[in-house]
C-alpha cells in the first residue's frame, strides 16, 4: 500500500456514513461591508496603501512616461528595468528615445538563468503593469506574464507600477468573479499590498525586508 | 558600543513542568512575551472593530473549514489532479521520515547543495533543517524571524513571530557574534544586515522550500501569505521549489479563501492583508523567464488522520495557524513558547501535539490551562479549544484496558488509586443513604481534617467541613417555619 492510499483509506474510512456538508457560502459576508461608491475607491486604496508606506501618484495615460522620467531622477536611480513587450514598455521607449539623457533602460527580454547577477546586484529600479487594484485591502494585482515575468515586482529595490483608475474593484471577492479567475490560474498571480516589510525584531516596523524597499504607484485617472 | 546583554535560553530539557518554572523566574522572557502579545491582542482587536462582521465572518471561516473537511479526501485527489495537470509533482507521507526521504530524493535527484527555506511549520514538524544538515546539505532559513532563531541554535517560540522571545538587544548580540557585524541595536539596520546576507542565499540556492497557507482544489492554487518577500523568493528564485503541508490545509473553492485569507491576516496581525498574497498554480512553462522549473508539493499526514478520526477531535484541523490563541492565552504569554518543548505552543499545540507525537510524550499539556476560554473566543475558525481540551484530559485518564482506543498515547496519566478514588465519590453522591452518613461523620469529625494536602495547600487554605451541613440546616429551617 502506498502512503496515499493509507492516508486517503483512512480518511475515507472515518468518513462512512457521513454526508459531506452542504456549500451555503454567503458572498454578502465578503461583499457588503467591503463596496464603495466609485468615486471613493481611489482615496479608499491610498488610505490603506499610504498606511504601509506606498507612494502614490495622480496621473494621465499621456503623462505618466513623464513623470516617471521625473521620479527616476529625484531618486537618482541610474537605471529601470521595463517588460519591452508590453504597450507600457514601449510607451517607455518611445519616451526615452524623444527625451535623451535619463536614465538607462534595461529589458527583461531573456531567461533569468542569462542574466541573474545583473538583476540582483545592478537593477535597482523596475517598472510593470497591473491587474487592477482592490480598494478593500490596498492591494495590487499582479499576473506575471512571459512579456513581464515574476521576478520584475520582487527583486529590484524601488518598483513603479501602472494603476489605470477604472480598474479598481471593491474587494478581492469581487475580482475573482471579474476575472474568472476559478476558471483559469495563471503559472503566478499575485496580490502587492505595500513594500516588503517585517515586524519580527521586537514587533517594531522596518521595511525593504527582502522585496522593493519603495512601492510606487502610478494611477491613470482617465483609463 | 554597550555590553550585549544576556540571551535568555529555555532549555528543551527537563519536563514541561520544570521548563514553565524556570521560564517563569525569567524575567526578560516575561517582559519580552507580555509586550509582543499585549501588542498583538491590540492591533487584532482594532482590525476587527465590526463585532457583528467579525462574528458572521467567523461563523462563515468555521463552515468553510468544516465543508473542506467533511469530503476532505475527494478535495486531496481533485487537488492532486488539478496540480498534476498544472505541471506540479504531488508527493504523499504518513510520517515525518518519509516526508524527509521524498525532500531528499528530490534534492539528490538535482544534486543540490544549499536550500533555502520560506517559513514552514510542516517543515519544523519534520525537522528538516536538522535532517539535511546531517546529509550535509546547507538549510538555511529566510524568514527574518526564522534566521535570527537558526542563528541562536534555537526553535521558533511562536508559530507567526518565531523570534518573539528576544528583544532588538539580544538580536543585535547575536548578529554582532554570528555574523561578525558592529553591534547595533538599531532595527531598520538590523533588518538590513539580514536582508544582505540572504540575498546572496536566495541568488546561490538550488531549491527552494516552502509551506502553504490554503492548497485550493478547484483550481489546483497553493496559496501562500507574508510581509517580507522571503516567501517569494524561495518560491520564484531557486530552479526548484517544493512545499510541504499537512493534509488539512485544502479548501473546496478559490473563493474560500476570501474570507480565510481575511481572518488569517486580521487575527494573526491585525492587518487587513499582508504584504504579499502569493498563488502558485504551477512551474514556469516553456516560454516564461523565471520561476522554478519544477514545483512539488508534499502532503504530510503525521497523525492529522487520526485526530480526523474522530468527530469532536476532527475540529482540531480546522486551524488555519493564525497564533491568535496564542497571543491571547495567559499560560503562553506567562511561560512563553519553548516551555511546551514541541512544534507548536500554545491552546493550538495543545490540541494538535498529541495527534502528532502522542498523548504519553506530552501528558500535561492538555492540563497546562486554566480553561478560561480566551482560546475559543478568538479562533477564526471557532475551534471550540476548551471542550477539546478537556476530552484530551478525558482520554490521557482512560483505563488501558479500554476497549475505545481514540489516540496514540491515551491514558498515560491513568491511576488505579485516582479512579478509585473517584469511583467511590461518585456512589457516595448518588446514593442518599450513603451520602446521609458521609455528611454525619464529615461534620462530627470536621476537626480530624488535614492540613496539608499536596498541591492543593499550596496556594489554597486547607479545606474544613461546616459544624452542621447545608441539609441539615435547611431541615432545622424548615423545622421552625412548621412551628410558625
Amino acid at each position: 500500500m502506498s502512503a496515499k492510499q493509507n492516508i486517503l483509506g483512512k480518511l475515507r474510512k472515518s468518513l462512512s456514513g457521513t454526508t459531506p456538508l452542504a456549500d451555503n457560502f454567503d458572498e454578502a459576508l465578503v461583499t457588503e461591508p467591503w463596496s464603495y461608491p466609485p468615486e471613493q475607491r481611489i482615496a479608499q486604496l491610498r488610505k490603506l496603501m499610504e498606511a504601509v508606506h506606498t507612494e502614490l501618484h495622480l496621473t494621465t495615460g499621456q503623462a505618466w512616461p513623464q513623470l516617471l522620467a521625473q521620479l527616476l531622477r529625484e531618486r537618482q536611480l541610474p537605471s529601470l528595468l521595463i517588460a519591452p513587450g508590453t504597450p507600457h514598455g514601449q510607451r517607455v521607449v518611445e519616451y526615452w528615445q524623444q527625451h535623451p539623457g535619463l536614465p538607462a533602460l534595461k529589458a527583461y527580454d531573456r531567461p533569468v538563468e542569462e542574466w541573474k547577477a545583473e538583476l540582483f546586484n545592478d537593477t535597482p529600479a523596475s517598472l510593470t503593469g497591473t491587474l487592477g487594484a482592490i480598494a478593500a485591502t490596498g492591494s495590487l494585482i499582479v499576473w506575471p506574464t512571459r512579456e513581464e515575468p515574476r521576478l520584475m515586482s520582487l527583486v529590484p529595490p524601488v518598483h513603479f507600477a501602472l494603476l489605470k483608475a477604472s480598474e479598481i474593484l471593491d474587494n478581492f471577492y469581487q475580482v475573482q468573479q471579474q476575472h474568472k479567475w476559478a476558471e483559469g490560474m495563471p503559472t503566478n498571480a499575485l496580490l502587492i499590498s505595500g513594500p516588503s516589510k517585517t515586524a519580527d525584531i521586537e514587533q517594531v516596523l522596518a521595511y525593504g525586508a527582502h522585496g522593493p524597499k519603495d512601492l510606487v504607484v502610478l494611477i491613470l485617472e482617465d483609463q | 558600543m554597550s555590553a550585549p546583554t544576556l540571551i535568555p535560553t529555555v532549555e528543551v530539557q527537563d519536563d514541561f513542568r520544570t521548563r514553565a518554572h524556570k521560564a517563569l523566574g525569567d524575567a526578560q522572557l516575561r517582559n519580552n512575551f507580555r509586550s509582543a502579545m499585549d501588542s498583538l491582542m491590540t492591533k487584532r482587536a482594532v482590525a476587527f472593530s465590526d463585532a457583528h462582521e467579525r462574528e458572521h465572518l467567523r461563523a462563515l471561516g468555521n463552515a468553510i473549514r468544516a465543508r473542506a473537511l467533511s469530503k476532505l479526501p475527494d478535495l486531496l485527489e481533485q487537488l492532486e489532479q488539478n496540480l498534476t495537470r498544472n505541471g506540479v509533482k504531488v508527493h504523499w507521507a504518513e510520517t515525518v521520515d518519509e516526508a524527509n526521504d521524498l525532500v531528499l530524493s528530490i534534492i539528490r535527484a538535482h544534486e543540490a547543495r544549499q536550500v533555502i527555506k520560506g517559513k514552514s511549520m510542516v517543515s519544523e514538524e519534520m525537522e528538516m533543517n536538522h535532517v539535511l544538515a546531517e546529509q550535509g546539505i546547507e538549510c538555511l532559513e529566510s524568514d527574518m524571524g526564522e534566521f535570527i532563531v537558526q542563528l541562536d541554535h534555537e526553535k521558533p517560540s511562536h508559530i507567526i513571530m518565531p523570534a518573539i522571545h528576544k528583544n532588538a538587544g539580544q538580536v543585535a548580540s547575536l548578529f554582532h557574534d554570528k555574523l561578525g557585524v558592529e553591534y547595533t541595536k538599531d532595527v531598520d539596520q538590523l533588518i538590513q544586515i539580514g536582508r544582505k546576507v540572504l540575498r546572496q542565499k536566495f541568488f546561490e540556492a538550488d531549491i527552494g522550500v516552502s509551506g502553504v497557507n490554503f492548497a485550493v482544489a478547484e483550481t489546483g492554487t497553493l496559496l501562500l501569505v507574508e510581509n517580507e518577500g522571503n516567501g517569494r523568493m524561495s518560491t520564484t528564485v531557486p530552479p526548484v521549489h517544493i512545499a510541504v503541508t499537512g493534509i488539512e490545509k485544502v479548501v473546496e473553492n478559490l473563493r474560500d479563501v476570501v474570507p480565510l485569507l481575511s481572518l488569517l491576516t486580521r487575527s494573526a496581525l491585525g492587518q487587513p492583508i499582508t504584504t504579499y498574497v502569493n498563488m502558485i498554480s504551477g512551474p514556469r512553462k516553456a516560454h516564461e523567464l523565471d520561476g522554478p522549473q519544477e514545483v512539488h508539493l508534499v502532503l504530510l499526514d503525521n497523525g492529522r488522520s487520526q485526530a480526523f478520526a474522530d468527530s469532536e477531535l476532527r475540529q482540531t484541523l480546522n486551524c488555519i495557524r493564525c497564533g491568535a490563541c496564542m497571543n491571547h492565552c495567559p499560560v503562553y504569554t506567562r511561560i512563553g513558547g519553548h516551555a511546551y518543548g514541541e512544534v507548536y505552543p500554545g491552546p493550538i499545540g495543545k490540541i494538535i501535539t498529541p495527534h502528532m507525537v502522542g498523548l504519553a510524550k506530552v501528558p500535561d499539556h492538555p492540563s497546562a490551562s486554566s480553561l478560561c476560554g480566551a482560546c475559543g473566543e478568538v479562533c477564526p475558525v471557532k475551534i471550540p479549544i476548551p471542550s477539546l481540551l478537556r476530552r484530551l484530559r478525558e482520554e490521557n485518564v482512560k483505563a488501558p484496558d479500554s476497549p475505545n482506543q481514540v489516540m496514540r498515547g491515551q491514558g498515560s496519566k491513568y491511576s488505579r488509586k485516582e479512579r478509585f478514588i473517584w469511583n467511590a465519590w461518585a456512589r457516595l453522591n448518588s446514593s442518599p443513604a450513603l451520602y446521609r452518613l458521609f455528611g454525619f461523620f464529615a461534620t462530627r469529625l470536621r476537626n480530624l481534617t488535614p492540613s496539608n494536602i499536596g498541591p492543593w495547600t499550596q496556594n489554597h487554605s486547607a479545606p474544613k467541613p461546616a459544624a452542621r451541613s447545608l441539609h441539615d440546616l435547611a431541615r432545622a429551617h424548615q423545622g421552625k417555619q412548621g412551628d410558625q
